[in-house]
């Protein structure tokens, strides 16, 4: 029950969360810019739209879609979202979360050379390199996360009371590891499918119709999960573990504090330039180096 | 007879079953894939490997159940003497088996690194051998063991020295991994397969059973140094393996970076014991131990997929490869699971022992105190750096090897290979997912082994997945399930698949792949392995240290004709390491040539001269 609610929710407002940041980024850049309902219109256009297959791809490429979903749904309904327990955590802790997403990505990235076009190599190789370089620094914040609170359990997000420095911190770097893990600016760019720039996108790139539409939306859902854990981190108030009575103005609460951090993205992503692919190694060290400095913080007690 | 036999030379812990075990697991589907990569008619159309006789595949036959025994006998006995005579037979029979493709020059270098290398390692085991027997004067495992409380704790260090130099040469741990990527690859495939998987991991059966079990762990310095040893040899083997593309040489290298992560199971389990917590020793070695066997056995698996592209194909260079997946579908699924094995991905088994050494570094730092817990973490955190580039590596490895369109006519006359060969992988595919699935059961067991060998007493613990009980005051709630994950990984599986069914309208239209309207796209077009692992070749650049060549051929001053380019990397161990000590060798044994002019009278006189230093020597002593 309470997985099938939660998996409700994050499916309804997964899309409205990239209309709300792109709507807020064109706003900033003087534009009218599109209705924060688009991303709905775009799922349902392309439920409609017919299919088209490569012909040089493999079993491979058929699979992969509902391997990034379901991969992304796992995840979804580990994480505690209405009550302190999740209801799905005796499937696993934090750490098992990077190894989900690592299942949808591996076959994301193959799905992208099975095409045999060259833009699909690219997206699959630049994003293995990203998704490599992510794993330290994430890996980094989990630990200074789960020091703080003692174990890994992912309740440890929702445990946390007060902000710390080490908290902060840690938020910090968790921030940088959501912006290249939702492929956001400046680490990519959702917008654009130029060759020189584009990761996730190049690798989507033949995919068509309803694949399409379902990539789409575990990347949403991904992008809220991430949001969802930084907002845990930042506005540290608990999970009531009471039950339905008590859960809508939860919800209400919660969507207010995702919203707040997807205006904080939608701001870097005006604000900051795209950097070089090669970069991204010198960004990533930085979110790990901040996952040091955040697990120092914790030895310190600060 | 045969009692008193086994009764004194023979030791059946559970550490000396439990290797056993890994050893039979790969080696009987490697025997099974044996019978079909031998077949006469099953050589490759380009044949790069020439033709074996029915004589030489008997040999190889019966290398193959030597090699397969002297394993088990090295490590099922209870004396220090004879398990040198077993190791010593298993590193020959084994040299046999690289060098077996004589006519290639190739696997003759090969097989030289290698014998130079191990003996290397075993000079340094005999000297430790040497050591304790001056203290226990015997060679009876537990005669030594008793031997070694009274050892002073000099003498202690320098013995561990040995042995991790010694087990470490032959387990491949950087920088003595420098044979490894050059023999495993020119054995036949399933015996890379029984190498990789099995032979190397003797050397941790070496350290377990001589460092921690008969040794003893009391300084930490020791375990921070295994811990250390183990992370740079993590990185270093898979910076490596993303930039091979021979296939077989990039899964070498593979193994140098598992056993990194095994090492660090047992690091860890070392650095526990002699802090005095012993919960976390052995769960730390129980890590390492699941780690071991399930590399043992997607290693062997992923040897003989490459062996199959390698018999069907005729290259083992990924470039050449391409649009396996279409001609050989069995053998690409096995390396899918394998890859997806490697890489540890839910819910199969090379997720759960990677999970459970992140585990025990997690566990292990919130009971340790100050810089000890930031040790850990970096530790932790490089662990999960090297499982992200394996599993971009292995990218690399299934996607240019079995997926688009063939790079050349090598790829396209594939076939799928024999039906034994298919079984052999198929057993090792099976074992993969049991071991994945059932990961509760399985931890009981080794907690027996890892109890045992530690000499920790592990009745009043309990090691399950959903329960750890760190100390018996503080139990936390970390969970694993590794069937439920699978089940609802299946469940919504299922459910994307019935929504596309739900919406979907008529069949999806077969086209070409987007080409920007060029309409001409074919497998040059292509990504390559170099190009796939271009981006972590100039991350690592510092490390690496890539060159390139280029050629132009002109036609004429404005016109180009050819253009070839080549981009290579430094091997800097080789370099700066191996190179000039092989030259100091040389140098030397030059010099001393000068005692060697071929005159007979002087020789003569070299004879009195030993022959009084002897007498003297006798006298004197």
């Amino acid at each position: 029950m309470m997985i099938i609610l939660q998996i409700i929710l994050f499916i309804v407002f997964a899309p409205l969360l990239s209309g709300l940041i792109t709507k807020i980024k064109n706003n900033l850049r003087m534009r009218k810019g599109q209705s924060i309902f688009q991303p709905y219109y775009n799922l349902a256009k392309l439920f409609s739209k017919d299919e088209v297959i490569s012909e040089t791809a493999s079993w491979i490429f058929r699979v992969t879609p509902f391997v990034v979903l379901s991969s992304t749904l796992a995840v979804a309904i580990l994480i505690p979202v209405f009550i302190f327990v999740s209801p799905a955590h005796k499937i696993g802790d934090f750490l098992v979360i990077v190894f989900i997403f690592a299942l949808g990505r591996f076959f994301l990235a193959l799905a992208a050379l099975d095409t045999g076009s060259s833009f699909g190599g690219m997206g699959a190789s630049r994003e293995m390199f990203i998704s490599s370089l992510v794993e330290p620094a994430l890996c980094m914040v989990i630990f200074a996360i789960s020091l703080q609170f003692g174990s890994t359990d992912i309740s440890a997000f929702s445990g946390m009371h007060a902000i710390t420095v080490s908290s902060l911190v840690a938020t910090l770097a968790l921030f940088l590891v959501t912006l290249a893990e939702t492929s956001r600016i400046p680490v990519d760019n959702q917008e654009t499918h130029l060759e020189l720039t584009m990761v996730h996108e190049a690798m989507v790139l033949e995919y068509s119709g309803r694949p399409l539409a379902l990539i789409e939306m575990a990347s949403y859902i991904k992008q809220m999960i991430f949001f969802f854990l930084i907002a845990q981190l930042i506005f540290p108030i608990g999970l009531p573990t009471a039950h339905l009575a008590q859960i809508l103005p939860w919800v209400l609460w919660y969507l207010v504090r995702i919203g707040i951090i997807a205006i904080i993205v939608a701001l870097v992503e005006v604000i900051v330039a795209k950097m070089r692919l090669f970069r991204v190694a010198d960004f990533l060290g930085f979110a790990f180096v901040l996952g040091v400095i955040a697990t120092v913080c914790v030895i310190l007690g600060v | 007879m045969l009692n008193l036999l086994t009764k004194n030379l023979f030791l059946f812990d559970p550490l000396s079953l439990f290797f056993l075990a890994v050893i039979f697991i790969v080696s009987l589907p490697s025997l099974i894939y044996s019978l079909g990569y031998f077949s006469p008619k099953a050589n490759p159309p380009t044949a790069e490997k020439g033709e074996y006789s029915a004589a030489k595949i008997m040999l190889a036959q019966v290398l193959l159940l030597a090699f397969v025994l002297s394993m088990a006998l090295v490590v099922s006995v209870n004396n220090c003497l004879i398990f040198l005579i077993f190791w010593e037979i298993m590193s020959l029979v084994s040299y046999f088996l690289v060098v077996f493709d004589t006519k290639n020059a190739k696997s003759i270098q090969a097989g030289l690194i290698y014998i130079v290398m191990t003996h290397i390692g075993t000079a340094f085991i005999i000297a430790a051998f040497m050591i304790l027997r001056n203290y226990a004067h015997s060679f009876d495992f537990f005669a030594v063991k008793n031997a070694c409380q009274a050892m002073p704790s000099q003498t202690r260090n320098i013995v561990f020295l040995l042995f991790l130099i010694g087990f470490g040469t032959k387990a491949g741990i950087v920088p003595l991994h420098i044979w490894l990527p050059y023999a495993h690859p020119q054995a036949p495939s399933h015996i890379s397969s029984i190498m990789s998987g099995v032979m190397i991991k003797t050397a941790i059966y070496g350290i377990i059973r001589f460092v921690i079990f008969i040794l003893g762990v009391n300084s930490s310095w020791w375990g921070v140094l295994v811990l250390i040893l183990a992370t740079i040899s993590c990185l270093v083997g898979v910076i490596y393996a993303l930039m091979e593309h021979d296939i077989k040489r990039l899964l070498a290298y593979h193994s140098v970076e598992n056993i990194g992560i095994i090492l660090l199971g047992v690091g860890l389990a070392m650095f526990f014991i002699s802090l005095n917590l012993p919960y976390l020793a052995v769960f730390s070695l129980i890590a390492g131990l699941y780690h071991l066997i399930n590399h043992a056995i997607f290693k062997g698996l992923l040897f003989l997929c490459a062996g199959s592209v390698y018999q069907a194909t005729g290259t083992r260079d990924i470039e050449k490869l391409g649009g396996l997946i279409k001609k050989m579908p069995q053998t690409a699924a096995y390396f899918l699971l394998g890859a997806m094995a490697i890489s540890a991905l839910p819910p199969l088994n090379g997720f759960v022992s990677e999970w459970l050494t992140l585990q025990a570094f997690f566990l292990g730092a919130f009971n340790v105190i100050g810089g000890c817990k930031l040790f850990l973490g970096i530790c932790a955190a490089m662990l999960a750096l090297t499982s992200g580039l394996a599993a971009a590596c292995f990218v690399k490895a299934f996607g240019i090897t079995f997926l688009a369109q063939p790079r050349s006519h090598y790829a396209q006359n594939a076939k799928e290979v024999a039906l034994s060969m298919r079984i052999g992988m198929l057993i090792l595919a099976v074992l993969i997912v049991i071991f994945g699935l059932a990961a509760t059961f399985i931890i009981k067991l080794l907690a027996k082994v890892s109890g045992s060998a530690l000499g920790i007493d592990i009745s009043s613990m309990s090691f399950s997945l959903n329960n750890f009980t760190v100390t018996p005051q503080i139990v936390k709630n970390i969970y694993l399930s590794t069937p439920l994950l699978a089940l609802w990984l299946i469940v919504f599986g299922i459910t994307g698949f019935v929504i596309y069914k739900i919406f979907g309208r008529g069949r999806p239209v077969i086209y070409k792949t987007w080409d920007c309207g060029y309409y001409k796209l074919d497998s040059r077009n292509e990504y390559t392995a170099t190009a796939f692992s271009k981006p972590f070749r100039i991350a690592f650049s510092f490390f690496l240290l890539p060159y390139r060549k280029t050629q132009k051929i002109r036609e004429s001053f404005y016109h180009i004709k050819s253009f070839s380019y080549e981009t290579h990397t430094t091997k800097v161990f080789k370099k700066y390491i191996y190179d000039p000590a092989l030259a100091m060798v040389f140098k030397t044994a030059k010099s001393m040539r000068r005692i060697q002019p071929g005159s007979i009278h002087l020789y003569l006189g070299y004879i009195f001269i030993t022959l009084l230093l002897l007498i003297i020597f006798m006298r004197q002593f």
